[in-house]
C-alpha cells in the first residue's frame, strides 16, 4: 500500500480516470449514485478499462465478482476506502 | 515505380482528405508500414502502403481533398533503379495526376506545380530531411533556384509537419456518409433475417471461472467469445465470408470480422479483427481492445478499414434485447448480439433461469438462403456451448 489518501484526492483520482475512459462528459454533473453506465454510456470495454485503470491508480486488486460494486462514483469511493484502510 | 494511391476505406467513402504524411521524400517505406493519414469523414485513418521501397515523390498536399484512386504518392519499389539515372540540377515537377481534375474542394493549384523546380541535390535532400516541399517556395539563388539556405529557412519556422484544421461538423458528415451507405445497401442487397435465442449458461460459467485464474488486466470480455464462435462458425458456412464483387460474390481465405464499434462522440466504425478465426481468446481480447481504443481516438489503420469480411454488432449494452442489422457492403452478411438476459429456460423437462442471448443473421439472399443461414446460427450456439474450446 502506497502513502495514505484523503477522500478528496481518492475522488479527484477516480474522476480523473473516468474522465479518460469518457473525455466528452461533464463531470461536474455527476451524481454520484447514478452508475456511470447510465449517465456516461459507458459500454462494457469502458468499465473494464475504468476497473483497470483504478487496479493500477490505487494498487489493488479486484475480483471480477465486485466490478459491480465499482459501477457509481460513491460505490468505487467506498470499496477504494475500504481497500486501502 | 509504384503509384500510392488514395484508398477505399469502406463502403461509404468516395474521396478523403490527407490530414498529414507519415514519411517524407527519400524515405524507406515498408509493406504495411503507415505512410499517411487520410481524414474519411468518419474517422482519421493510417494508411499503409502495399510496396517496400523508397518515396520518390509526395504529390498531395496536407489538406487536400481527393476522391478514392488518386495517385498521393509514387514509390521507388525496392531492387529497382531510379527514373532520372543521374542528379539533375533541374528536377522534373511531376505531372499533376488526372483525377486531380476532379478535385471537389477548392483548392487553388499552386504555379509551382507546373514547370520546372530549380534546387540543387543536396538542398532537395535536406528538404527531404526536413519535412520541407520545396514546390512551394521561392529561391533565392541564380535565377529563383533554392538553396540549402533557404532550406534551413524554411525548417526554421516550420520546426516539423503540422496537422490543418479538421473541420468541426464531423458529426453531420459521418451521419451522412452512414447514410449513403446504408441507402445503397438497402436498395442493392436483398436482405433476409433469421434470429435464435441462445443459451449462455455454460459460456458465462465458463468465463466467470477463467477470470478469476486471470490477473486484472488479462480478463476477457464475453465479446470475445461470441466473436471468435462467429469466426468460427463462418468456416463451416463460408459463403457468408465474402464479398460481393462486380455481379458475383467472392469468398474471402481470411477471416477479419468487422467489429462495430459505437464513437463516444456520435457515429459509429466497424473495423476489422484479422484472423479472429485463428487467434487465441487472449491475443483477440488484446486487439479488441486496441481496437476499441484506436476507433475512438481515431487512429485506425487501412487495412482494418478495408479488410473486414463480415461485420459483427453487439447492441445489448444498452439494453436492447434483439438487433437486425443492415449489411455492410460488399459484404454480404451481418451477425447481431443482442443483450445477455436472464430469462425461463426448458433443460430436461423443467424451467430455469438461464443467462440468454438473442443472435441474429442478416444476409444477402443473392449469396446465401435461410438454409445455409440457419445451419450458420446453429453452429455458433453449438460452439457456445462448448466454450472452453473457442
Amino acid at each position: 500500500m502506497s502513502q495514505p489518501m484523503d477522500g478528496n484526492e481518492m475522488r479527484s483520482l477516480t474522476l480523473r480516470l473516468l474522465g479518460e475512459i469518457a473525455p466528452e462528459a461533464d463531470l461536474t454533473s455527476l451524481q454520484p449514485d447514478v452508475s456511470f453506465r447510465d449517465q456516461l454510456d459507458l459500454d462494457s470495454m469502458d468499465f473494464l478499462n475504468f476497473v483497470v485503470a483504478l487496479h493500477k491508480e490505487f494498487q489493488i486488486d479486484i475480483p471480477e465478482a465486485d466490478y459491480p460494486k465499482y459501477m457509481t462514483l460513491n460505490g468505487c469511493l467506498a470499496q477504494l476506502s475500504a481497500a486501502r484502510s | 515505380m509504384a503509384d500510392f494511391v488514395m484508398p477505399t476505406l469502406g463502403a461509404d467513402m468516395t474521396e478523403g482528405t490527407l490530414v498529414q504524411w507519415k514519411k517524407r521524400e527519400g524515405d524507406r517505406v515498408t509493406k504495411g508500414e503507415g505512410i499517411a493519414e487520410v481524414d474519411t469523414e468518419k474517422a482519421v485513418i493510417e494508411v499503409e502502403s502495399h510496396t517496400t521501397g523508397v518515396i520518390e515523390r509526395l504529390l498531395t498536399k496536407p489538406g487536400d481533398k481527393v476522391p478514392i484512386g488518386t495517385v498521393m504518392a509514387v514509390i521507388r519499389e525496392e531492387g529497382r533503379p531510379t527514373t532520372s539515372p543521374a542528379p539533375a540540377q533541374e528536377v522534373a515537377r511531376p505531372a499533376a495526376a488526372p483525377h486531380l481534375a476532379h478535385r471537389t474542394d477548392t483548392v487553388v493549384p499552386s504555379p509551382s506545380q507546373t514547370g520546372r523546380l530549380r534546387i540543387s541535390p543536396a538542398a532537395r535532400k535536406l528538404a527531404a530531411e526536413r519535412g520541407i516541399d520545396p514546390a512551394h517556395m521561392q529561391g533565392t539563388g541564380p535565377d529563383g533556384a533554392i538553396t540549402l539556405e533557404d532550406i534551413e529557412r524554411a525548417a526554421a519556422v516550420a520546426p516539423g509537419v503540422t496537422k490543418p484544421a479538421i473541420v468541426a461538423d464531423r458529426q453531420a458528415r459521418m451521419r451522412q456518409t452512414i447514410a449513403a451507405a446504408m441507402a445503397r445497401s438497402k436498395r442493392e442487397i436483398p436482405h433476409y433475417y433469421l434470429s435464435t435465442t441462445i443459451d449462455m449458461g455454460r459460456t458465462v460459467t465458463w468465463l466467470k471461472q477463467e477470470n478469476e485464474t486471470r490477473p486484472m488486466t488479462e480478463r476477457l470480455l464475453y465479446g470475445v467469445l461470441l466473436i471468435k464462435a462467429v469466426a468460427i462458425a463462418l468456416r463451416r458456412v463460408p459463403e457468408l465470408n465474402a464479398l460481393w464483387k462486380e455481379g458475383a460474390a467472392v469468398r474471402s481465405e481470411g477471416i477479419h470480422i468487422g467489429t462495430a464499434i459505437s464513437l463516444r462522440q456520435g457515429g459509429l466504425v466497424a473495423p476489422a479483427l484479422h484472423d479472429a478465426d485463428r487467434l487465441s481468446l487472449s491475443d483477440l481480447m488484446t486487439n479488441f481492445q486496441d481496437l476499441v481504443k484506436r476507433a475512438r481516438a481515431g487512429s485506425l489503420r487501412s487495412s482494418e478499414m478495408s479488410d473486414p469480411t463480415i461485420t459483427v454488432t453487439s447492441l445489448g449494452e444498452q439494453g436492447v434485447e434483439t438487433v437486425f442489422g443492415v449489411i455492410y457492403p460488399p459484404q454480404v452478411a451481418l451477425v447481431g448480439f443482442g443483450k445477455l438476459v436472464e430469462r425461463p429456460w426448458v433443460m430436461n423437462g423443467q424451467v430455469v433461469a438461464r443467462p440468454v442471448i438473442m443472435a441474429s443473421l442478416s444476409a444477402d439472399h443473392r449469396v446465401s438462403d435461410g438454409h445455409r443461414g440457419g445451419i450458420f446460427l446453429a453452429e455458433i450456439d453449438r460452439l457456445l456451448q462448448e466454450p472452453h474450446t473457442l
